[in-house]
């Protein structure tokens, strides 16, 4: 039987990693191969950096970092920052990532995904979108490197990316990020129910409590970063993650994606 | 018994992730890029990500498949196939139309899941039952679980090659055994611990 995925979802930025609130407050976390080194003898699922700069500032991947990254990673590791062509796409895969996170690119044109899917396999690409609400509460997609909202419908460019090749979507909120309230869960399952490919959500998780919610709402995977890397009401720097025997109890009966 | 393994480099497969795990269990990796340096090996590992016909045609294209024979055939030298190089040892696959290497009589089926909350891809970690004993997997209390992606599972025809099933709403085979060929439908090079005992066997043997 197939477990839910739990992944702790890393922020790069200017070398270093940091954790965010609704994209902002950057709190700096420490040295990445340090945290990597931290969370693979946590035998972590799966891991995911992502660089929230590179688009941004038009920047390419940090190969460098990211092949250290990738030598101590000994499961699956996804990267996303700054990725806009295939031949990127291919370096990273050499390094040893398993999975390229897309978003800018992708928003601008969804081909991109269907050239890495043709190559590489729908498998190596996951689609990232985040998702904030606007002062009527509902959902618009957001440009987390233009900063700005987007026009159109959020499913319907889901739909797309999906449509496209990407073989998992990234489901971010906007509102939920670093608050630990709890994931967006109608967000989730709106995501979720509207296409056949695995989502990973993304924001808010509080507890672990909040994984089974996740799940019981349609996700696949489930994705965090404060939960994993700071601690206490005055959010200190602690690198964690739940043992074996305690993700498999939270989802006990649920072990379904 | 020798420490040192042979990845097939063939242009299917994330290689940087298998060299780097043979070497962190403290074998020797050594990539060969063509089938003329399969002369002297004494492992190897077949990796492959991707579809089974480009799989299979480039290995036969490059030349891989006679010299891989004499190697795995005629003198057993120990071969491990990961993923799609699990697959593309048996005699074919529903993706593809190409005939496989058919060392093991077995052949790849599609999931088809009925339950439409199960995904395909099958992805994620998935635990493993053992079906008989094996130099590669000892004993152990503890339940393995490997990490696992694929749309295809491998159906054995002969259950004596079944070493490890797995469950994805039916089971399905996650490792077969002939000889000194073994097949592993998930990534030992991205499964902790689990992975690396794994490789850590496949140097001693």
């Amino acid at each position: 039987m197939l477990k839910h995925r739990v992944i702790p979802a890393l922020l790069l930025r200017e070398g270093g990693l940091v954790k965010t609130q609704r994209f902002g407050k950057h709190q700096y976390i420490g040295d990445p191969i340090n945290a990597i080194r931290i969370f693979n003898e946590k035998e972590v699922d799966e891991l995911m950096l992502l660089d929230i700069d590179a688009s941004r500032q038009m920047r390419e991947p940090d190969y460098d970092l990211i092949e250290s990254v990738a030598a101590e990673c000994f499961m699956p590791f996804g990267y996303g920052g700054g990725i806009s062509s295939i031949e990127q796409a291919r370096r990273l895969f050499s390094l040893g990532v398993e999975k390229v996170v897309l978003q800018t690119a992708a928003l601008a044109n969804p081909r991109i995904i269907s050239e890495i899917a043709q190559r590489f396999g729908s498998q190596s690409v996951v689609a990232s979108i985040d998702i904030k609400r606007d002062w009527l509460g509902r959902y618009r997609l957001w440009s987390s490197s233009r900063r700005k909202t987007l026009r159109g419908d959020w499913l319907e460019t889901l739909r797309l990316l999906v449509e496209a090749g990407a073989g998992e979507i990234l489901l971010n909120s906007v509102d939920r990020d670093g608050m630990q309230q709890g994931y967006d869960l109608r967000l989730i399952d709106n995501a979720a129910h509207a296409v056949g490919i695995p989502v990973i959500a993304l924001g808010g998780a509080g507890s672990m409590q909040d994984f089974l919610l996740a799940a019981e709402s349609g996700a696949s995977a489930v994705a965090a970063g404060s939960l994993f890397v700071l601690q206490g009401p005055h959010r200190a720097v602690l690198i964690s993650y739940p043992n074996y025997s305690e993700l498999e109890s939270i989802f006990r009966g649920k072990d379904v994606s | 018994m020798s420490r040192t393994i042979s990845v097939i480099d063939y242009g299917c497969g994330n290689l940087a992730s298998v060299l780097n795990m043979i070497q962190h269990v403290g074998g020797t990796a050594r990539l060969l890029s063509s089938p003329e340096q399969l002369g002297e090996v004494e492992k190897i590992i077949l990796p492959g990500v991707g579809a089974f016909d480009h799989g299979i045609g480039v290995l036969r294209e490059g030349g891989w498949v006679q010299a891989l024979e004499a190697a795995v055939l005629e003198r057993k030298v120990p071969i491990m196939g990961i993923c799609l190089g699990m697959q593309l040892m048996t005699c074919g696959s529903e993706e593809g139309q190409l005939p496989g290497l058919g060392w093991i009589d077995a052949s790849a089926k599609r999931f088809r899941p009925t339950d439409s909350r199960l995904k395909v891809p099958h992805m994620g970690w998935s635990e493993v039952r053992q079906v008989r004993p094996d130099p590669l997997l000892p004993e152990t209390a503890d339940a393995r679980r490997f990490y696992f992606v694929h749309s295809y599972r491998v159906e054995c025809r002969n259950p004596d090659d079944v070493l490890l099933l797995s469950e994805h709403e039916e089971q399905f085979v996650a490792a077969f055994r002939h000889g000194n060929i073994w097949g592993f439908q998930f990534h030992p090079e991205k499964s902790h611990r689990f992975g690396m005992e794994l490789f850590r066997c496949f140097l001693e043997v």
